[in-house]
């Protein structure tokens, strides 16, 4: 097994990774450019196995995306609207105050929540919105509304993002999603998404809720206009964030999607290269605890061979999913807990049902 | 116990049906890929991958042998089958050609009624085109042979002499006599579909052969199929490449049974890693991304594959079990050469397409 390693010119990256060393930038370039995607994901796995063992988690979740209408519009992005656009949305907090009702029956654990960037909706609403959902659903852990989305609120606010936050976590906030990270670099931020939170400000926000005790995600858009040096960059930043707080739980790489974007020109991203997104962030994010396999972004078949290359969380069973399947993606909307646990369970895994914050709700073993 | 097979598989060893067993149990996704890749690469060191431009056209959807499996057929009572007009056949083939096509894959079901001239004057009609002519599996050759009274040998070499040149793999399913009658109980059997293939190799044909699994089979069933065609390889050489692929349970009967089954990417890997460490007498072995879809297929090229198979300009038996996936020529070549695989387009018993390509 070591020789094959060597052979693909891995030999000095699987000496520090079975010392449990930190990779440098270049071993990070290496392991991007190393065209042998099973001897990278040989690596990743031996950090999966050592930080999560066997364990394979997933959350009985409900997505809930209240508006699409957004400011923003990034040109990845099949899901926002103007307001004017037929398509647009949003919802009234009573509806989505239904749409947790629908589902009481279900024994859903977490309210996954984002939307656009809204131009006029105000900070009561989404103090409204939190209230009402755990007023439905009081025992419901909340990860809602990203940095970017937070830092909007804090606008509309008048505030910090410390004391935003307070006042939303009071309001029911639990966590926070890793979304709207996309890639940290400005030169691809003024290429995509000119109007977004900047990388720096991102990073900012995520920190400050890290302080507040908030535990949050991080996310990568891969896939795109993006240079290799950018994404590992992107690792860089997360990795520096995560050595100050601590306060990440998973990273998700995020596929590209193109139809129905300003980008659909640009071809879907491939399997190998799926894979290698994940393998390198196991290897290189060895501050975080978790590494997601979203399977709504690429597929169940390729989210369940991810959990030998570095993942150990395939995320939700995600009904009613909307971004992605705006901008083409071919997967279900939903999968139910019992194909999770066969998928998870057939690839020599342990299927573990956990909550938001990654308490163990049940082990699937037969 | 792996890592001594593994080392016997690296030196080149053949592996016995134990060896396949333990592997089978015991080694982990990694170490079938690292095996099934290391034989890939001392078969194919150039880090080429080929693919064929060719069209699926199935003569006739009207079939007697009503496998469990398939989603395709017709009965002969129903009156929804069909039976391709010229016309049609003819506007197929131009639109293959235009695209760089070198040859049709045709099958069809077993119809009832039709005699063996018929057969003949189809190969003989596509190859007028100008096109090669891969077709009749040999459950189809079986069936011809019933209807005609006539031999085998007899069979095949009339339709040699018509033009056909090759023979596809299929209808091989599970070789073991049991889980043919399970599944499809009216199509020949293991044995026979061997000495079609025996008798084709005999007369010069090549053929492809395949596996369909992930049903009613066990895993010493997979083997015997397995085992069977390496040791019809050894007497012959003539099969140019294997195609396992996983049975897509929609809209068939056998689906019931099987709802939550469905096999996954990390099954099909699996047994396209041990294929490859099983087969040695294989030079090729084909990625499914009809079923698999483009991602896992491009994995496949990493457990074993040197072949992503057929364009498939037209597909119908395995969209009607409800998986269509569609690639034309660039995005294939694109996958490959992001898997860091140099595409090149071949005809069926492997030659180059276009021979002046750079052989690098």
């Amino acid at each position: 097994m070591k020789k094959y390693i060597q052979d693909a010119g891995l030999g000095e990256i699987y000496d520090k990774v079975a010392a449990a060393q930190r990779l440098s930038f270049k071993d990070g370039l290496n392991l991007y450019r190393c065209p042998d995607i099973l001897a990278v994901g040989y690596l990743a796995n031996m950090v999966r196995e050592r930080i999560n063992g066997h364990n394979a988690y997933f959350i009985y979740n409900q997505h809930i995306n209240y508006s699409n209408i957004c400011t923003n519009l990034c040109k990845f992005c099949a899901f926002g609207r103007k307001k004017e656009d037929e398509l647009a949305y949003e919802m009234s907090v009573e509806e989505v105050k239904d749409k947790v009702r629908q589902r009481l029956d279900e024994p859903i654990v977490e309210i996954h929540m984002v939307g656009g960037i809204h131009p006029d909706l105000p900070f009561s609403y989404y103090i409204e919105l939190l209230e009402g959902i755990k007023e439905v659903r009081p025992e419901v852990h909340i990860q809602a509304f990203t940095c970017v989305e937070i830092a909007h609120l804090a606008g509309l606010r008048g505030k910090s993002i410390e004391e935003t936050l307070e006042e939303l976590r009071e309001a029911g906030l639990g966590s926070l999603p890793g979304g709207g990270a996309e890639v940290f670099s400005s030169r691809i931020r003024e290429r995509t998404c000119a109007e977004k939170l900047s990388g720096a400000d991102w990073l900012k926000v995520s920190k400050a809720a890290h302080r507040s005790g908030f535990n949050t995600n991080a996310t990568m858009l891969y896939g795109h206009i993006e240079t290799i040096e950018e994404r590992l960059e992107h690792l860089e930043a997360l990795r520096a964030a995560q050595d100050e707080t601590g306060g990440f739980l998973a990273f998700i790489p995020l596929a590209f999607h193109p139809k129905n974007t300003e980008m659909a020109s640009i071809s879907s991203t491939s399997g190998i290269d799926d894979l290698r997104n994940i393998a390198v962030a196991r290897l290189y994010l060895d501050n975080f605890p978790h590494i997601k396999a979203y399977w709504v972004m690429i597929g169940p078949k390729m989210a369940q061979i991810a959990l030998s290359f570095g993942a150990d969380d395939l995320d939700g069973t995600v009904k009613e999913e909307v971004i992605t399947h705006m901008a083409g993606a071919e997967t279900e909307q939903a999968i139910g807990s019992d194909t999770l646990i066969r998928l998870i369970t057939e690839a020599g895994r342990v299927p573990v049902e956990r909550s938001t914050l990654y308490d163990v709700i049940a082990v699937h073993t037969n | 116990m792996i890592e001594e097979i593994s080392s016997r598989v690296l030196a080149g060893e053949r592996l016995d049906d134990k060896d396949f067993l333990a592997l089978e149990a015991g080694a982990d996704l990694h170490q079938l890929g690292f095996l099934a890749d290391s034989i890939r690469r001392k078969k194919h060191p150039e880090r080429v991958v080929t693919y064929v431009i060719d069209r699926n056209i199935n003569y006739t959807d009207i079939c007697i042998s009503a496998c469990k499996f398939c989603a395709f057929f017709k009965t002969p009572e129903s009156s929804d089958g069909y039976l391709i007009s010229k016309a049609e056949l003819k506007q197929k083939i131009d639109a293959t050609l235009a695209l760089g096509g070198t040859q049709i894959l045709l099958q069809g079901g077993l119809h009832p009624d039709l005699q063996l001239e018929y057969y003949e004057d189809l190969v003989a009609f596509i190859k007028s085109c100008g096109i090669n002519v891969h077709g009749f599996s040999p459950p189809e050759i079986f069936h011809f042979s019933q209807i005609s009274g006539l031999s085998i040998g007899t069979v095949i070499s009339r339709l040699i002499e018509a033009g056909l040149d090759s023979i596809p793999g299929g209808g091989a399913e599970i070789l073991t006599d049991r889980v043919r009658n399970l599944v499809a109980p009216r199509k020949c059997s293991a044995d026979q579909w061997l000495a079609i293939m025996e008798e084709a190799h005999g007369q010069g044909l090549r053929t492809t052969a395949t596996m369909m699994f992930g049903h009613v089979e066990t895993t010493p069933e997979r083997l015997e199929h397995l085992r069977r065609l390496r040791e019809l390889q050894d007497r012959t050489g003539g099969f140019t490449a294997f195609i396992p692929w996983p049975f897509q349970p929609d809209n068939t009967v056998l689906h019931d049974h099987r709802t939550n089954m469905r096999t996954s990417g990390w099954q099909y890997l699996r047994m396209l890693a041990l294929s490859r460490i099983y087969l040695d007498n294989f030079d090729n072995i084909q990625a499914s991304w009809v079923t698999q879809g483009p991602k896992i297929a491009q994995l496949s090229l990493f457990f074993g594959a040197n072949d992503f198979g057929s364009t498939m300009i037209e597909e119908n038996v395995v969209a009607a079990a409800g998986v269509s996936f569609r690639l034309p020529e660039q995005e294939i070549r694109r996958l490959l050469e992001e898997g860091g695989f140099t595409p090149r387009q071949r005809l069926m018993d492997y030659r180059p397409a276009h021979p002046a390509e750079n052989s690098g």
